[in-house]
């Protein structure tokens, strides 16, 4: 099953890679991962994707629990929770396709934030599930290039991670 | 007072009231070195290898329950140390390990003797630090001796960079008395409401067993742990690491249990209706295959670390906490019920005795060859069983277990979870440092006492006596035991060729050596080595090159006798034929 696994850790040189070797190290998957400091710039808040069996997760938790540098961490899956996932999308564009793409980004509530005589930048956030399908509305041949960062997500209501 | 970076690291120590620092110095060190020169407190012990610095270290610890401490040079000096840093994570031992890094200038330009410390031992250290300023000195080194020693101990690495200790940059110095730390708080207590659930699930039970281990010994439960399991009138078994923790001499003492266990604690497991695991980690060596463990009994686990429970084994009342306290509560709830029915007991324990009688330790007793199982027996005879005994890896480490019997903690100094070579000599000069009136062996084999062989020198600079009893079957034994059942006796390089004279190589080295070919032999030989009380000596002993490590189960096989090999020829192997 897939979990979203949320971690308030200190904002340390380092912290990211023991993170990322705990995993490597004991042969757990990442699907993606997300970084960046909090309001509170001594802490960093990583998004992580994770895919495996209870037992699997349960583990996962506690080992990442265990990391000196981690101060706590929530998992998502278990709690009602919102999900985000930013994309940017180039695409090539001629004289007669510009007017659809301009549409077709509309309707998936994107915003066109470049363009040049033969492309636009896309840039589109949601569930990762609408990026799909907004990649795929796309003619494979258009896409230039994508970058997407990774789900992040929060739980829903008054309760958060937080110290 | 001010103080240089170098002057700060040396002080800590001091007021961390550090009595030995083991290590080696080398270009990134040198300011600490000359720190160390200025001063008498902190006693530096100058190893032959980084490797014995860290073992050293981790062995003061084991015996002691102080943290070990180590320190090393960047780069060659930090990478031998990586094996000893592995050695002590993977049984949960306190040790701070100082590395020298090359100056912050330079990190990241491949410089001369330059590694990623950090980096390296990211996978076997509990944490490690990159001190980047000089008024960071006091307070990581603080942290690394409080996360080192707290919770589920570890080996903590704190890596400086040469010009953090530069001489010539002084700063006000001050050691904090405590430190809190928001991302670190390890639990102590047990949940009240798992412990009178698991008192209950105990006082039901028909077929229990206590299964304890290294975090009893680590935890300092060992007098608890006694008391309850004699209250309770429960057998009980050890880990490798858990020795010592229980009386082995003890009536309710069913043996080790795992690959060379003995019958009655593997059946003991295998056959309960009830285990209470304390500070153990259901290791592959001690479950053998994962689906056949333990089928019918409920498990209720003690542990420090949450994410030692349930990892390879569910259990079914899990209590997080330090082992003492949560023992003291549950003897506490025990006293104020009913004992356990007496008559199922009493029906396991006749069962239990029943399987003790196939004497599955026993081994030919009238060879004309000296068998290694016997000298144990004879140095634990000629030690009345009070020595510190640290070991090496392979057969010689598992004779030592199985016929040294431990009745205190703390004595029995193995490397468990890596199964390091080259472990046991440099152990025996830390411990001896530690509790130098007390007789120290180091039980080995020619094989791995070859690995840090060069600290014969070191024992003898700093004056540290210890016996080594070096069983010499020429063979790595266990990996030829290993070989002789799974692969047709094809003895694929474990033949120890070019064996150097020990007893030349121990004269060469200042200490005494004694070669022993006869059974008759032994006993003398350990009396005069005993004998010689401020003298290191090396007994060579010719041992059965046949010899095996019984009774055996083999890897990814259950407990049930039936995957069960027994010494040919004993009690159990008419039994079990």
């Amino acid at each position: 099953m897939r979990h979203i696994i949320s971690i308030l850790m200190e904002n340390e040189a380092g912290a990211l890679s023991r993170v990322a070797g705990l995993f490597s190290a004991r042969g757990y998957n990442i699907e993606s991962l997300t970084v960046a400091p909090t309001e509170d710039t001594s802490l960093s808040r990583m998004t992580l994707v994770t895919r495996g069996n209870e037992e699997i997760i349960e583990q996962i938790t506690k080992q990442l629990n265990k990391l000196i540098d981690v101060v706590k961490l929530i998992d998502l899956a278990d709690i009602s929770h919102v999900e985000r996932e930013l994309m940017l999308v180039k695409v090539k564009t001629t004289l007669n396709n510009r007017e659809e793409i301009k549409r077709l980004a509309d309707i998936f509530r994107g915003k066109i934030i470049d363009v040049t005589n033969n492309s636009y930048m896309i840039e589109m956030t949601g569930s990762s599930e609408k990026l799909d399908a907004f990649v795929e509305s796309l003619n494979d041949e258009n896409i230039i290039e994508t970058v997407r960062s990774g789900p992040t997500s929060m739980s829903r209501g008054e309760h958060g991670l937080h110290l | 007072m001010e103080l240089s970076g170098g002057e700060i690291v040396i002080q800590c120590l001091k007021d961390e009231g550090v009595e030995y620092l083991f290590g080696y110095p080398g270009g990134a060190v040198l300011h600490l070195y000359d720190a160390i020169f200025h001063q008498d407190d902190v006693k530096h012990i100058l190893v032959r290898h980084e490797q014995a610095a860290t073992h050293a270290a981790d062995a003061y610890a084991r015996a002691t329950g102080k943290a070990g401490v180590v320190l090393v040079t960047s780069g060659p000096g930090a990478t031998n140390a990586v094996t000893g840093i592995a050695t002590a994570y993977m049984d949960s031992i306190p040790m701070v390990v100082i590395s020298g890094q090359v100056p912050t200038a330079v990190i990241g330009s491949d410089a001369f003797q330059e590694v990623d410390m950090i980096g390296i031992t990211r996978p076997c250290v509990k944490h490690n630090f990159l001190v980047k300023d000089i008024s960071d000195i006091a307070e990581t080194m603080k942290k690394a001796f409080y996360v080192a020693t707290t919770g589920r101990p570890g080996p903590v690495v704190v890596d400086i960079p040469k010009d953090i200790t530069d001489p010539n940059i002084k700063i006000p110095y001050h050691y904090p008395d405590s430190i809190s730390m928001r991302s670190y708080n390890p639990s102590v207590q047990g949940h009240t409401g798992q412990i009178k659930k698991a008192v209950e699930l105990l006082l039901t039970a028909k077929r229990p067993v206590i299964y304890s281990g290294g975090g009893v010994v680590i935890g300092e439960a060992s007098k608890e742990l006694t008391e309850l399991t004699r209250y309770l009138n429960f057998p009980i078994t050890n880990t490798l690491m858990g020795l010592g923790a229980y009386p082995a001499t003890d009536k309710q003492f069913v043996g080790m249990l795992g690959m060379h266990g003995t019958y009655e604690a593997n059946l003991s497991m295998h056959q309960s209706d009830v285990i209470l695991a304390i500070g153990v980690r259901f290791d592959d060596r001690v479950t053998g295959k994962l689906a056949e463990f333990c089928p019918n009994a409920q498990i209720i686990h003690i542990d420090i670390d949450p994410a030692s429970i349930s990892k390879t084994v569910k259990v079914d009342i899990p209590i997080v906490g330090d082992v003492k306290p949560v023992l003291l509560q549950m003897l506490a709830l025990i006293k104020q019920q009913h004992k356990p029915d007496a008559e199922p007991l009493a029906r396991w324990w006749a069962q239990i005795n029943q399987w003790r009688t196939s004497k599955c330790l026993e081994f030919d007793r009238s060879s004309t060859e000296i068998k290694p199982q016997r000298v144990v027996e004879q140095l634990y005879e000629i030690t009345k069983g009070d020595a510190y005994i640290t070991s090496d890896v392979g057969q010689h480490q598992m004779y030592a277990s199985q016929f040294y019997h431990f009745d205190k903690p703390r004595r029995w100094i193995n490397s468990g979870g890596l199964g390091t070579m080259g472990f046991g000599l440099p152990a025996a000069i830390g411990v001896k440092l530690a509790f130098p009136d007390a007789d120290v062996a180091c039980i080995t084999g020619e094989a791995s006492i070859q690995m840090c062989i060069q600290e014969l020198a070191t024992a003898l600079q700093y004056n540290t006596p210890i016996k080594i009893i070096n069983l010499n079957n020429g063979y790595m034994g266990m990996v030829r035991q290993w070989q002789e059942f799974n692969y047709e006796s094809r003895y694929s390089q474990s033949y120890m060729d070019t064996l150097p004279d020990f007893v030349k190589l121990a004269e060469s080295y200042g200490h005494v050596g004694i070669r022993v070919e006869r059974p008759e032999d032994v006993m003398p030989a350990l009396e005069k080595a005993f004998a010689m009380k401020d003298r290191t000596v090396f007994l060579d002993i010719i041992t059965d090159r046949t010899e095996n490590v019984y009774p055996m189960i083999e890897t990814g096989k259950g407990h049930q006798e039936m995957t069960l090999r027994v010494a040919p020829g004993t009690p159990i192997d008419r039994e079990l034929a």
